[in-house]
């Protein structure tokens, strides 16, 4: 277990040298942290994973764990477990084998290794596999031979996933995402998660961190993803649907949305000539018959009943907007209505960014 | 199944065209030669039935045995220099860019040259007189002639095979090993795995189905082999390198004896047969 700290990191892969994978980033991960790193395709997610686990050297910048700089150093000689998001397994030999593996290749035996070996495979409930053929089990069992790969090794300094659940049925995704937070808890190890998945990342991890095209955009809990989100990125990326944001201009002092003044959280004033919206989630958007505070003319043009919850779809100026409101007897009816801001729950994004 | 669907037996006719050819391209040759096997055709109209006789004569003749008995010998020492010779130089082809390209198709160039040509080629190459490596060896002293030494022959016919079909393991080994998705190198790394346990445990496991399709086409075909011997040596000095089907060539198309060469064909294919069932079995029960 470690705390790992990137300094100045950053990734161009050979072949692509004007295009940065991972924009240079100076980052700690705290030893027993539970992180996930959430963002879609290709936004460098994996490659900062390979270069913790020192599968990939990074074109420039420091890692060190525990303060110890560990950028040359192979990926055998950091103590990494690092588990794909296809399970790896070594098809000719028994679960035993596998387990064993990585401590044979460190030159133990007999006893120790034995007594080892089943200490993991009974943290990951997998005891009466030991003496079965790998390649026999299922994806799921697979992918806990994988963690204990890693696992054995008494010294591990963190463990990496990358996109571990995508090959598991999804009646067996929630058992083994419990047992990988069980694991966490009961080992007290520096936890890496790689996802897109926004669900899997709220529910696994302490801190979500969430990119973008190469870019680390916010770091935070997944309350804070949810009610202040830093980018219009993680508006978007997290939430079902994603956070709106509503086009505005700044006049007098005050943002305003077709001439109405809108109160926001965002106390500083907007950098002049950026591209100004206000971000409200669609659960936090308001729908009165009347005008008043805060509250700007729209047209409702779709309603979905979803059960408990009803979608609206809102037409406000040039651009549209969801509001996720509670299913009540008084469901509201197409035409011309009020949507409130409430003003501790909207924010003001300059570009993309949130205003302070 | 419990729930009963209807069967349309007319789906059959589909089956029609490959049975009708299978039965002229395969069945009625092969019936053909049971019938020689049982006569003795004395001319077009006259033929006796004989029974098991062929097959009692075939199996004692001392010529036959000595064919037997130099395939088998000829076969194990293809198989156990063409495989691991391919494995090796398909761990050793790059993995990508021009030079892959460039090794690959140097590599199957062999793999296109007709039979016939191969045997021209080495019956030039390996002359001490003219050829480059027969000249090359009389002038280092060594005392080479494949026309006279049944030893020289043998082991030029067997470095002839090699040269010729190692491209064709090479280039299925090659084909597997580039199948291997990368997690699995990466892991290896994170476990600290050498260049060998990365062999042993991740990529010779996943060669083994292709391997196993090498294996058995090399078997067959060295178990067969015909025309190279047959250009190079003519099956001598003496009968060094006489072989199997030339064996069987001589009885049934230079003497012309249809009864005992059907017989020893069918002999002939049921011992690939069996060799390729059994061999077949082990590759996948051992998996």
């Amino acid at each position: 277990m470690a705390r790992i700290d990137l300094e100045d990191v950053g990734h161009r892969y050979a072949g692509a040298a004007d295009a940065w994978a991972l924009r240079p980033m100076t980052m700690t991960w705290s030893d027993g942290g539970a992180y996930a790193l959430l963002g879609p395709s290709g936004c460098g997610k994996t490659t900062l994973l390979n270069i913790i686990s020192g599968l990939i050297a990074p074109s420039r910048g420091r890692v060190s764990f525990d303060g110890r700089d560990v950028t040359a150093l192979a990926p055998e000689a950091r103590n990494i477990a690092q588990v794909f998001q296809f399970p790896v397994v070594y098809d000719t030999m028994t679960v035993f084998d596998n387990l064993a593996f990585p401590l044979r290749n460190r030159g133990w035996s007999g006893a120790r290794l034995r007594q080892r070996v089943e200490e993991v495979a009974d943290i990951l409930e997998l005891r009466p596999d030991l003496p079965r053929r790998a390649r026999a089990l299922s994806a799921d069992q697979k992918q806990k031979i994988s963690l204990g790969r890693g696992l054995v090794r008494p010294d591990v300094a963190a463990v990496l996933f990358d996109e571990p659940l995508t090959v598991i049925d999804p009646h067996l995704k929630w058992l083994l995402r419990r047992k990988l937070k069980q694991i966490h808890q009961q080992l007290k190890l520096s936890l890496l998660y790689v996802t897109h998945d926004q669900t899997e990342a709220l529910t696994f991890a302490d801190q979500v961190v969430v990119m973008s095209q190469g870019e680390i955009v916010q770091v935070g809990t997944p309350e804070a993803l949810f009610e202040t989100p830093a980018h219009r990125f993680v508006g978007h990326f997290i939430g079902s649907p994603g956070m709106n944001f509503l086009a505005c201009d700044w006049t007098a002092g005050a943002a305003t949305i077709g001439g109405v003044r809108v109160e926001t959280s965002s106390k500083q004033a907007p950098p002049a000539g950026a591209k100004l919206s206000i971000g409200v989630r669609p659960e936090y958007l308001e729908l009165a018959p009347t005008p008043g505070a805060n509250c700007v003319p729209v047209r409702v043009a779709a309603i979905q009943d979803q059960g408990i919850h009803t979608m609206v779809r809102l037409e406000v100026g040039a651009s549209f907007a969801w509001a996720k409101l509670r299913t009540t007897s008084a469901a509201p009816t197409p035409g011309s209505a009020f949507a409130r801001l409430p003003p501790a729950r909207c924010a003001l994004y300059a570009d993309e960014r949130r205003v302070a | 199944m419990s729930s009963a669907k209807p069967v349309n037996q007319r789906a059959w006719w589909f089956v029609l065209p490959v049975l009708i050819s299978v039965a002229f391209s395969a069945l009625v040759p092969l019936m053909t030669i049971v019938n020689y096997s049982v006569q003795d055709i004395l001319g077009p109209d006259q033929a006796v039935f004989v029974g098991m006789e062929w097959y009692q004569e075939i199996l004692r003749d001392p010529d036959l045995h000595g064919a037997l008995y130099r395939q088998l010998v000829f076969t194990a020492a293809v198989l156990a220099l063409e495989i691991p010779l391919g494995i090796a130089l398909a761990l050793t082809i790059p993995a990508r860019g021009w030079r892959a390209s460039l090794v690959l198709v140097l590599l199957a160039m062999p793999l296109l040259i007709p039979w016939n040509v191969v045997g021209t080629i080495w019956q030039i190459f390996a002359r001490g007189d003219i050829g480059l490596l027969g000249y090359v060896l009389t002038r280092l002293g060594v005392d080479y002639n494949y026309s006279q030494h049944p030893m020289d022959a043998w082991v030029t016919v067997l470095v002839m095979d090699v040269w010729h079909w190692t491209p064709l393991v090479a280039l299925l080994s090659y084909a597997a090993l580039r199948a291997i998705p990368e997690p699995f190198y990466q892991a290896a790394r994170i476990d600290g795995a050498s260049r060998w346990a990365v062999f042993r445990h991740i990529e010779l496991p996943k060669m083994r189905g292709v391997l196993t399709i090498a294996l058995l086409l090399r078997l067959m075909d060295s178990f067969m082999i015909y025309t190279e011997p047959f250009v190079l040596t003519g099956g001598g000095p003496g009968t060094a390198t006489t072989f199997l089907s030339q064996y069987l060539t001589q009885k049934a198309v230079g003497q012309f004896d249809l009864g005992p060469a059907a017989a020893f064909s069918l002999v002939y294919f049921l011992i690939i047969l069996l060799l390729c069932f059994v061999l077949y079995n082990f590759m996948k029960d051992s998996r």
